[in-house]
């Protein structure tokens, strides 16, 4: 090999060039990612098929043939102009309030209005990262919000509201409260077990991990009727909490023992050299937990919880079967109704659900992944 | 910035030894980690502990603030003795800072605010004075124009600078550190070290793992050496370096000083 071949200075800089124009643009895109290969073309095919397949009579029968307007079943019913007519939305119509209260008597409904917007106004607050005094936040939705809402919705006779007992309350707004108070009650609950679970007094440790297994180990369903069938055995008909109390204080637990492992996972991947800091610094158990810790761990685990609410806000639909009237069993109640016996009320009243459900869950979804992708940014580890 | 907590639980008379270690012997299951370590050490005095990985070196240091337990002896810091009470081990805490091999910042928190955490919520300090007495630091080790940054964007080198200054917020009597250049790149070493020599130079009591002779024969005033557990010989390190008086000081020094 000559002496020119093995030794080499450059002589002038290599100057930047464009990138070539199919690798960019929308051109670059496509061929990129829709039709690089032969299995990718046929993948691209079968999808744009599908949706050709599958959107178009969705569209049809959810809007453009669905009936938006009605007194009763006359409307909704096949006629020799309309042979299949599309979702009866005016069911739905008809029905919105008792899908939205329940029983809830109708002089005092505004007292619901009231909590939603007290609700949302807490929610807004807490999920806006960059909101003012997020401290006042807290308080409001995990104290205030709590005594506010069972006084407005219980009521206070004192006070000039009314009592409504909660075999009244139903619809969205006892899937609204059992939601909230599981996931609330939940992430606490969850966090003081999964520290249990890796604290060093076995005493502790034994019933942290009991109570997890236990609770992990059943059915919500049988959790809900232990709560509801088996306490009034043991506690005097007239002490026993109300059904509904008893149905939240069962979801409550439920979820915390799923949280708590959630927790755990986050709680295993902190590195022991931030324990080791954070005492080395003088703080206490709980400082330690509280200011480095927890804020690294519910961060790792922030996918996870979320996705355990989702799982939760969906499970509230079990209530029903201790004969609690959730939004889904107000439908299941409505679609009975012979004033509006269709062949395509169900399906319209099950659709109606499905969206309520999904519009809840998909938000939850899209707001942990922006929480997500701001976090990352800001502290990239 | 004179601390009132630290100057009274220290007291003006809390005995000529700022650390006292007598009999100390720990076990790592039926592995025998340190044996029969007997060590005191003078207020200001600055330590530099050497000697192979595996002797022990960390793990004596680490019990010095109880970051680790032992099975025999006693370790008693300004006056107070290590119980298993964690009220007397954080009263020790609060007052021995430590620097760690990896820096250990907290990733969640800025600059600043990983040097502020102490003071507040330890030492109740309000937020501005502690973010004052931060900044203070910060200047000292040379990057109070990275305090609002995450730690993750800093180097090595500046990290653990930074780690430095979260220590010394805290107003320490005590500084430990844990072999504090072995995870940086080399070119970050000196800074470090320098910002070390820089803080040897005040009088603070030191006691340092490290495997740089260059900074033990310029700051220490003693240097230990450990292997297989035991304190094998401390010396000055002028005698130290030119006549070790142990063979396995010998031994070591050969191999690390080509």
């Amino acid at each position: 090999m000559a002496v020119a071949d093995r030794i080499y200075l450059r002589e002038a800089p290599a100057s930047a060039l464009p990138a070539p124009v199919a690798s960019t643009g929308l051109l670059g895109w496509l061929r990129t990612n829709l039709f690089s290969s032969p299995g990718n073309i046929a993948l691209t095919v079968i999808c744009v098929a599908l949706s050709i397949w599958i959107i178009p009579p969705l569209l049809r029968f959810f809007i453009f043939d669905a009936v938006w307007s009605g007194a009763d079943r006359e409307a909704c019913l096949p006629t020799a102009q309309v042979p299949e007519p599309g979702a009866c939305w005016a069911f739905v119509r008809v029905w919105s309030s008792y899908f939205v209260y329940g029983f809830y008597p109708v002089s005092e409904r505004w007292r619901v209005d009231l909590f939603f917007i007290l609700l949302a106004f807490g929610i807004a607050w807490l999920a806006w990262l960059g909101a003012p005094r997020r401290d006042i936040g807290a308080l409001y939705f995990f104290i205030a919000l709590p005594i506010m809402s069972y006084a407005l919705l219980s009521g206070v006779p004192l006070l000039g509201l009314p009592e409504v007992p909660t075999s009244l309350w139903g619809g969205i707004l006892v899937t609204i409260v059992v939601a909230t108070v599981g996931i609330v009650g939940s992430l606490p609950l969850g966090i003081l077990l999964a520290l249990g679970r890796r604290s060093a007094m076995p005493a502790v440790r034994l019933l942290s991990v009991t109570f997890i297994e236990f609770v992990r180990g059943v059915p919500l369903i049988t959790v809900l009727f232990m709560a509801s069938v088996m306490l009034p055995l043991f506690v005097p008909e007239r002490l026993a909490p109300d059904k509904l109390l008893r149905a939240l204080i069962g979801v409550a637990l439920f979820a915390s023992a799923y949280m708590a492992e959630v927790v755990r996972g986050g709680l295993v991947s902190i590195p022991r050299g931030q324990y080791e800091a954070a005492g080395a610094l003088g703080l206490s158990f709980w400082r330690m937990m509280a200011l480095v810790i927890l804020p690294q761990a519910l961060r790792v685990t922030l996918p996870n919880i979320v996705n355990t609410f989702i799982g939760l806000f969906k499970d509230t639909t079990l209530v029903f079967i201790v004969g609690i009237f959730d939004f889904l069993r107000t439908i299941e109640a409505a679609r009975g109704d012979p004033h509006w016996a269709t062949p395509v009320t169900s399906v319209t009243g099950y659709s109606f659900a499905a969206v309520f459900y999904f519009i809840c869950c998909y938000g939850m979804s899209r707001y942990a992944r922006n929480v997500e992708t701001r976090l990352a940014r800001a502290h990239r580890r | 910035m004179s601390d009132p907590s630290a100057s009274a639980t220290a007291g003006g008379e809390q005995g000529k030894w700022a650390i006292e270690i007598a009999a100390l012997n720990k076990w790592y299951g039926d592995f025998h980690v340190l044996r029969d370590i007997n060590l005191t050490v003078v207020r200001g005095e600055r330590i530099v502990i050497c000697g192979p990985s595996g002797g022990g070196k960390s793990t004596m240091l680490r019990c010095i603030n109880r970051l680790e337990d032992w099975q025999g002896g006693r370790v008693i810091v300004a006056g107070k003795e290590l119980t298993d009470d964690p009220k007397q081990i954080l009263a020790v805490r609060r007052d021995v800072g430590m620097v760690f091999q990896q820096f250990n910042l907290f990733p969640h928190l800025t600059v600043l605010e990983n040097c502020t955490l102490a003071p507040i919520w330890v030492r109740h300090m309000p937020k501005k004075d502690a973010e004052e007495l931060a900044m203070r630091y910060l200047r000292r080790v040379k990057i109070p124009e990275q305090a609002a940054k995450y730690p993750a964007l800093l180097s090595g080198g500046q990290q653990q600078r930074v780690a430095i200054a979260r220590a010394l917020c805290m107003s320490p009597h005590i500084m430990l550190f844990d072999e504090p250049t072995s995870a940086l790149d080399p070119e970050m070493v000196k800074e470090v070290l320098d910002t070390m020599v820089e803080l040897a130079g005040d009088g603070i009591t030191m006691l340092v793992v490290t495997h740089e002779m260059g900074f033990a024969r310029q700051v220490a005033d003693r240097i230990i050496f450990m292997a297989d557990g035991q304190i094998v010989e401390i010396n000055e390190p002028k005698a130290f370096f030119e006549h070790p008086q142990h063979e396995r000081t010998r031994l070591f020094l050969q191999q690390i000083l080509h």
